[in-house]
């Protein structure tokens, strides 16, 4: 309205609220250069994730209310059994169909930019990586090792060539796409280094086990290693052991944490199915952070089984994922969490949240007395970063705050 | 080497079928609209970059960027370079408002086969 223009021009502008321009990311010694325009290409990124999360996602609950709901009650005499109904009803708003190929090729757009800035220096970063790690103990690769298809069937979250991925050897271009371009996907909501769930991790472990000294750490499906590095960094003691079926991010983790400074991290690429190289009883603490949800219905069961047996009694298993699916989630919250198993190449996160994880960790050995729960969220530089428990919006299953699934040896 | 390497695999398609929400056509464009989006974002990040840099060295007071009043003379150029730019981006309109004046006009294909019975 034309006679609100005197009052907002008097009003103190708003405070910003929006993600930290991409300068604010950490770095190291394998990370990209990212020049000028290759920044506000981020930028306009995480700009968009926000966009969506925040001013187009609302109007989706809104259609599913206004009509979607009703029109499925109309026409079947019900509501919705399930979230499967739910979505396949969706599919048929334009509203939901309009901010799926937006958050679709949004992350296509990050792919692409970030393939462009780490495949120009692709040669460079090689260089880099092989200097850090060559002839290192810490680096143990296995060129033989099957990669699970329920990695190499689709790539993770629409990243060309996934983890596993090398276009000549001694490639970490792959690594360094995932690393640098998950400050723009997460709006900076896990820190400049990304490595908030890793804190967060810490946070919770410190809080509830004060006087846990772990001597032997291992972590399933480190990646790059963001989330490793701060529980590394806070058991200084410990010896850190990381795995991941990925040679590049193998490379690229134990590089990257030797620049940063830390020591104790060895890196071992393997499919944690099979961790028979590891003696019974030999570790004081499983890890997994937002792991789960990329594997299969088998192979989590066989690192359950995995995790009880490296397990020394006492030892602590503790995997970081998002919430499951209870009976008092409403569906539609189920069906938008389905969103990227269905559509941004995320097969198992629908199965896997919908499954009785605690049942399975009994399965595998653990006693339901010893079962662990929990909340985990980002821990950041507030300074810097909103932070993420207090975030608003809900971008449904990309939020900073995950749930524990876990036991006590 | 390193470019031609982002040339040809920066656009790569990760594996796996991609879903369509739209009309395929509409989704294309709108892919294509989108890049273009953060590209326009990225131009204009970089003419704030060099506008404050030239403030920061003293060579210009943004201040005079939103006080800028045209002359007639540089207003024309520019209303003129406004009307070269959107004839060239509507063209398609254009054609097609010609085509509709013109009537059932010949599809290249018909006069080659004319001419190749001739």
């Amino acid at each position: 309205m034309d006679g609100d223009v005197t009052q907002s021009a008097l009003a103190p502008p708003a405070p910003y609220d929006g993600p930290p321009d991409y300068r604010a990311v950490g770095r190291h010694g394998v990370f990209p250069d990212v020049s000028h325009d290759e920044i506000a290409r981020l930028n306009f990124l995480a700009h968009m994730n926000r966009h969506l999360a925040t001013r187009v996602m609302p109007h989706v609950r809104t259609a599913w209310d206004a009509r979607g709901a009703p029109a499925f009650a109309a026409a079947h005499g019900r509501a919705p059994a399930d979230r499967h109904e739910v979505r396949r009803a969706l599919l048929a708003d334009p509203v939901f169909c309009t901010w799926s190929a937006l958050r679709r090729l949004t992350m296509e757009q990050r792919q692409q930019a970030g393939r462009w800035v780490t495949l120009r220096q692709a040669e460079t970063l090689a260089v880099r990586a092989r200097a850090l790690t060559d002839g290192d103990p810490r680096l143990s690769l296995d060129p033989s090792l099957p990669i699970p298809r329920y990695i190499s069937g689709i790539d993770h979250h629409c990243m060309p060539g996934s983890y596993h991925t090398e276009a000549f050897a001694g490639d970490v271009s792959g690594a360094a796409n995932y690393d640098h371009g998950l400050f723009a996907t997460t709006g900076g909501q896990l820190g400049r280094y990304s490595d908030g769930g890793g804190h967060g991790v810490v946070h919770w472990m410190q809080r509830h086990m004060p006087d846990f000294a772990p001597a032997r750490i291992l972590e399933i499906g480190c990646t790059v290693g963001h989330s490793l590095l701060p529980i590394a960094a806070a058991y200084p003691d410990a010896e850190v052991i990381a795995v991941d079926v990925g040679a590049p991010v193998a490379r690229y983790a134990l590089a990257r944490a030797k620049s940063l400074g830390i020591d104790n991290v060895r890196v071992v690429q393997a499919d944690a199915t099979d961790l028979s190289r590891f003696a019974d009883g030999s570790f004081d603490w499983v890890q997994s952070t937002m792991f789960l949800h990329e594997l299969s219905g088998p192979a989590m069961r066989a690192i359950f089984a995995e995790s009880f047996r490296l397990l020394r009694p006492g030892g602590i298993m503790l995997h970081v994922e998002q919430p499951q699916y209870a009976v008092d989630m409403p569906l539609f919250e189920q069906a938008m969490r389905d969103w990227d198993a269905f559509y941004n190449n995320e097969p198992f996160w629908s199965t896997m949240h919908g499954l009785d994880l605690d049942g399975l960790v009994v399965q595998a050995g653990f006693a339901a007395e010893n079962l662990l729960h929990g909340g985990v969220t980002a821990v950041v530089d507030r300074a810097v970063f909103p932070d993420a428990a207090d975030e608003k919006g809900e971008d449904f299953g990309r939020k900073a705050a995950w749930h524990i699934v876990g036991a006590r040896r | 080497m390193s470019v031609s390497a982002a040339l040809a695999g920066a656009s790569a398609k990760p594996a796996g079928k991609r879903p369509y929400f739209l009309d395929r056509e509409v989704e294309r464009v709108l892919a294509i609209t989108m890049a273009v989006a953060q590209e326009l974002s990225v131009a204009r990040e970089r003419i704030d970059t060099l506008e404050r840099l030239l403030e920061r060295h003293g060579v210009l007071d943004r201040a005079e960027i939103d006080a800028f009043a045209p002359t007639p003379q540089e207003a024309a150029e520019r209303g003129a370079w406004v009307q070269e730019y959107l004839v060239r981006v509507l063209r398609i309109v254009q054609q097609e408002g010609e085509a509709a004046a013109a009537g059932g006009e010949l599809a290249s294909e018909e006069l080659a086969v004319e001419l190749a019975q001739s």
